[in-house]
């Protein structure tokens, strides 16, 4: 069968030389371009949903996919790594909403907001930034996202050590509880209540759940009477120390 | 008339072997692999998700623009070669030809759709990966009839598929296109605004919506159902019967 190609030799000399000088050429350019100079880029707000909609080619699930993925890395420009507190916050937040408005069912962006972005060491504004997020964006999904809630609960009360804020995360879980939704995720305020020492209202809390006839586990019935108790024992130990 | 269709369509799978279009087929599903491994590295949560979503993404883009650019070259060689005179110089009618040709394209691009859909089975359930695979050979079949009717309009290649990819894009954007025009944020009191208004709605009306087809949400959250895949099914019907008149009417009035 004939080659398809013919023989190096019946290639002009010149041409020859010609491609070495050419790749010499080009290696030389490279030498004395430039290196790429590291510059940090600020993260910009996000364009409309609509026009991030339009972009997407009609499909809005892999486009909010790329787009988390390119946050998360965000904070890794040319080699360097960004800390939080580098990060605008306002654009941030305004990227997660539109990655859980391209694609509602995805729990990546309330991952990132409640574990990335909410440890920002030294600054407690972005941190509660982070948490309000989360708790905002719970009200959309309560079934799916009550999990970052309650980790957000967690932070306020460990890490910010504001009980008042995590109150208010725990009773949102609570008061929008499902079905499906685990009871100790549901319990969270009785804890907190306890630790601010709002005996009183704790007990109330226990009371209306075992009045309400939702909770059908024996060992759990059990439990919260025990804990009524010892709440109302504590409680009156609280009062006669007054007294005196 | 069979014969000479089935003799038409064996050409064009001939055709799609000599052209080595199925080691392009391949290729693209190794870098579909080798993309979502890449980024399955990067993801935290979610990893088969996005794995999902990304390889299925790419593989539908990476499908319309092999099909397109399939057909559109095949046609131009056709013309160029002077094929299409040598056909129909034979006692072989135009509307057989055609229907020839697009038997040919269609077997070449359900090889295309059962592969692609084969290699998502890794990560969704085989009733949702079917229906994404049906939904892919409908796209396909549309993207095919309006490959043929602008390389029969249009002729050359850079043309032909400029205005297949405007199609394509336009199509899979227009219910987001719509709700842009139809934003409280844009007045309609200016005649200006009225006419854009009344453009986009006109081409929603031209256009199928294939922002509905082939959708990723069916695989990641496994929400398709049968009802998505009779809406898909009417609509290719309709659409592609539209295309098949609009390319006869465009093949029986040249003049070869």
């Amino acid at each position: 069968m004939m080659s398809r190609e013919r023989n190096l030799a019946t290639v002009p000399f010149w041409i020859k030389g010609l491609l070495g000088i050419a790749l010499v050429m080009q290696l030389i350019w490279h030498q004395y371009t430039p290196s790429p100079r590291v510059s940090i880029k600020e993260l910009t707000p996000p364009p409309s949903l609509e026009i991030v909609k339009s972009l997407s080619l009609g499909d809005p699930i892999s486009t909010a996919k790329v787009l988390m993925l390119w946050l998360q890395a965000f904070d890794n420009q040319s080699g360097q790594f960004l800390s939080n507190k580098q990060l605008n916050y306002q654009a941030l937040e305004l990227w997660l909403e539109r990655i859980l408005q391209l694609d509602p069912r995805a729990q990546y962006p309330m991952l990132a907001a409640s574990y990335q972005y909410a440890h920002v060491r030294d600054d407690p504004k972005r941190q509660r930034q982070m948490l309000e997020f989360v708790y905002q964006q719970f009200f959309a999904d309560p079934e799916h996202r009550w999990m970052w809630l309650a980790h957000v609960a967690i932070l306020a009360k460990h890490r910010l050590k504001d009980l008042q804020l995590a109150l208010k995360y725990a009773q949102a879980i609570t008061e929008h509880a499902t079905p499906n939704m685990p009871r100790w995720a549901q319990e969270m305020q009785i804890f907190i209540l306890e630790d601010m020492g709002e005996l009183e209202r704790a007990q109330l809390v226990i009371g209306g759940m075992l009045t309400k006839g939702n909770l059908t586990d024996a060992n759990e019935i059990a439990f919260l009477a025990k804990k009524l108790e010892e709440l109302e024992q504590k409680s009156q130990t609280v009062k006669q120390e007054l007294q005196k | 008339m069979l014969r000479q269709i089935r003799t038409l369509a064996i050409y064009v799978i001939q055709e799609a072997l000599l052209t080595r279009f199925f080691a392009v087929i391949l290729i693209l599903l190794l870098l579909g692999f080798g993309l979502t491994a890449f980024l399955g590295q990067v993801a935290i949560i979610e990893r088969q998700n996005i794995q999902c979503s990304l390889l299925a993404a790419f593989l539908r883009l990476s499908a319309v623009y092999a099909v397109s650019l399939f057909v559109i070259t095949s046609m131009v060689r056709e013309f160029n070669g002077h094929m299409l005179f040598l056909w129909l110089s034979l006692p072989l009618r135009r509307s057989v030809y055609f229907i020839g040709k697009l038997v040919g394209f269609t077997l070449v691009f359900s090889c295309v759709a059962l592969i692609f859909s084969l290699a998502l089975l890794i990560y969704a359930p085989y009733q949702q990966v079917s229906l994404w695979g049906l939904s892919l050979w409908c796209e396909l079949l549309i993207v095919t009839c309006v490959s043929f009717l602008c390389v029969l309009t249009l002729h050359q290649m850079l043309q032909a598929f400029s205005a297949v990819v405007g199609f394509y894009i336009v199509a899979r954007s227009i219910e987001a296109i719509q709700l842009m025009a139809q934003s409280p944020l844009n007045s309609q009191n200016l005649w200006q605004d009225q006419l854009v208004d009344g453009l986009i709605q006109l081409l929603a009306m031209l256009l199928p919506n294939l922002e509905r087809f082939t959708q990723t949400g069916w695989l990641v959250y496994h929400s398709g159902n049968f009802n998505d895949l009779i809406m898909i099914t009417e609509q290719t019907a309709v659409y592609v019967f539209l295309l098949m008149i609009m390319s006869l009417f465009d093949l029986y009035r040249k003049n070869l």
